[in-house]
């Protein structure tokens, strides 16, 4: 069909078909967002102020990390449930070694990352190899390795990070203002100039390609959100390096999901474990990588969390982080049924986790009712996704 | 052009194969029919390697040939597709058609060549999508059949073997698949096609191969053979 050459993407009878389809896309989480900023600022004017959403970017990005993790293993149908335990483990490794050994700070950085690499290896072969349901190695998972990492804190309880060493200056680096427009207009340039030369090969190649108007469009509202998230993060302390560090993992782990053949392979484990079987895909190594990646994910959230505490505890990766970092996906638009889902995800629901988190705080609201409107969103965004799979199945 | 001889499969007490024997030709659509049992999939599978016979021999443009596992089946230009597709419904048409054989330059995927290379397939087999970016799980069930058999296509093999690829459509996208079915042919492909349906049978086929209890009990040319003789084949009732 060489006469339509140009794919419209928003006709308006083509996305109700998709919705109708069960594709609905990010738009309720960006809906939810818009919902969630028009409440809480009309409840409470200092939720939109520049402090409130610089603190919101620091405290998502430990959350986010390990989220995006946790992605990883959601989109083979799985779960991991050992994040917040693993997370935690790591963290208290690397300030051990840090601290009590003296290593210096990257390469206890690095341990911590292997020894997550290592956690996620036990938990993949016990997955494949052993046929374990992931939810009962990683249920395990959260309890020995929580265990582990009370032993390693027997005596004392908390480690303390030196407040002005290199861990502790990760969460309290802050980037100068024209290096974040430098940034941003890199950043502009880059995702303009690949969507623009893509479209040229593609056109070249005799391909479908979205009209020039829908890119303009896009590399336009992706200048206006950065622009407006560097004004609002300047006016107050600048962007926080952290931010950096969890938009760049986001952007690197979507990049390796679309253009990578392990990404491919992914998504065909989760989609139809036997069809890639039978097309001659190793199911078992890309279960085993996930799972690593995963780990290696969820101790890189452990240590940006140590950063920003300074110090490693008991309650290190312990309370509600890890059902945050699940919840944060499914939010983002992720399925749990495996095959559906991006690394944008972790970022939009952590968006909206923290988003709901910050605001009851500056309403003083108890933690009871947080939690409770947590688990509302929570539940709607698996509602959405059950709704959608039906959908797409019929 | 492949040629399988006095095939004999024995699973414990029941003897499946008992000395069958199956002969297909380049651009010729070769139907293979028979009662529930009669031993179809069974010889299908030892030719798609997926089950290993216990007498027989296989032989390929003359030579022998040893088919142990479906990849040797697949090195040998083999190219299976079984009734429930095996497609990833999450994925587009693109990625399931290369699924296993992305294009890549180091580790990054090629969308561009492939997507160029999956039109050019659809369009040369007058598949009909309107958009091949969409997941597989949005088409209709003749379409999913046709993105199943175009990609037993991109590994340019020799002998294309289709499971029932009509057995869960409805009458306009089964005459689709047909029609898909008698271009196979047209590119010089062997073809062979299990079926249950005599009329789809009559329709697309030159030969018909008919099994009764793990023997051959009929090879009739399509266009010469009557309704009546086919079903006496498969019934035993003309013996």
């Amino acid at each position: 069909m060489t006469d339509t050459l140009v794919r419209k993407p928003y006709t308006p009878k083509a996305t109700v078909e998709r919705l109708r389809q069960g594709d609905v896309g990010a738009w309720p989480v960006v809906g939810g967002l818009v919902a969630i900023a028009i409440v809480f600022s009309l409840l409470n004017e200092r939720f939109l102020a520049p402090e409130n959403l610089t603190n919101l970017a620091l405290q998502m990005a430990a959350t986010g990390t390990i989220s995006l993790g946790i992605i990883m293993v959601l989109l083979l149908g799985e779960i991991d449930l050992s994040a917040g335990s693993v997370s935690g483990l790591c963290a208290t490794v690397m300030t051990i070694v840090h601290v009590k050994q003296g290593w210096n700070p990257l390469l206890a950085i690095g341990l911590a990352l292997a020894v997550g690499a290592g956690i996620g290896l036990v938990h993949g072969l016990m997955f494949t190899k052993l046929r374990m349901p992931s939810f009962v190695v990683t249920l395990a998972g959260l309890m020995g390795w929580l265990g582990l990492l009370l032993y390693l804190l027997r005596e004392g309880g908390t480690i303390n990070l030196p407040f002005t060493g290199f861990i502790s200056k990760l969460s309290d680096t802050w980037l100068p203002s024209w290096l974040s427009w430098v940034l941003v207009a890199g950043l502009v340039a880059v995702s303009g100039g690949v969507a623009l030369a893509s479209r040229r090969l593609r056109l070249a190649a005799g391909l479908s390609v979205t009209p020039l108007w829908w890119l303009l469009v896009r590399t336009g509202g992706l200048l206006v959100l950065l622009a407006a998230a560097v004004v609002i993060m300047s006016a107050d302390r600048g962007v926080p390096l952290l931010l950096i560090i969890f938009g760049a993992l986001v952007v690197l782990f979507d990049l390796m999901l679309r253009h990578t053949v392990f990404g491919r392979h992914l998504y065909a484990v989760g989609g139809n474990a036997e069809a890639a079987r039978r097309a001659g895909i190793n199911v078992t190594r890309i279960r085993i990588l996930a799972f690593m990646l995963a780990s290696t994910l969820t101790a890189a959230g452990g240590i940006l969390a140590a950063s920003r505490l300074s110090a490693v505890n008991q309650q290190s990766g312990g309370s509600d982080i890890l059902l945050m970092a699940i919840a944060a996906a499914v939010i983002g638009g992720t399925s749990l049924f495996g095959g559906r889902g991006r690394a944008y995800d972790a970022l939009l629901g952590v968006l909206v986790i923290q988003s709901i988190t910050s605001g009851m705080y500056l309403l003083s609201v108890d933690s009871s009712v947080r939690f409770m409107v947590t688990a509302a969103v929570l539940a709607l965004a698996v509602a959405i996704d059950s709704l959608a799979r039906r959908g797409a199945a019929r | 052009m492949l040629s399988a001889t006095g095939i004999s499969k024995r699973y414990g007490a029941v003897q499946a194969l008992d000395g069958a024997s199956l002969d297909l030709r380049a651009g010729e659509v070769t139907a293979l029919m028979g009662d529930n049992g009669a031993g179809k999939s069974t010889l299908v599978k030892t030719v798609s390697g997926v089950v290993v016979p216990d007498e027989g021999t296989i032989t390929l443009d003359g030579r022998r040939v040893r088919i142990t596992n479906p990849h040797d089946a697949q090195a040998l230009g083999v190219s299976t597709v079984y009734q429930d597709l095996a497609l990833c419904e999450n994925l587009d048409v693109v990625a399931n058609l290369f699924l296993g054989t992305e294009r890549r330059r180091w580790s990054l995927l090629r969308h561009i060549t492939m997507e160029r290379a999956t039109r050019e397939l659809l369009d040369q087999l007058d598949v009909r999508i309107r958009d091949i970016r969409v997941p597989v799980a949005m088409l209709s069930g003749g379409q999913r059949q046709s993105v199943a058999i175009a990609r037993a296509l991109i590994g340019e093999p020799r002998l294309v073997i289709l499971d029932e690829p009509t057995a869960a459509l409805g009458v306009e996208q089964t005459a689709q698949v047909l029609a898909l079915i008698g271009r196979l042919r047209e590119r010089g492909l062997a073809v062979l096609v299990i079926s249950h349906n005599l009329a789809d049978v009559r329709a697309v086929s030159d030969r018909v191969v008919v099994l009764r209890l793990g023997r051959n009990a009929g090879d009739f040319s399509t266009a010469e053979a009557s309704q009546e003789d086919i079903v006496a084949a498969i019934t035993g009732a003309g013996a």
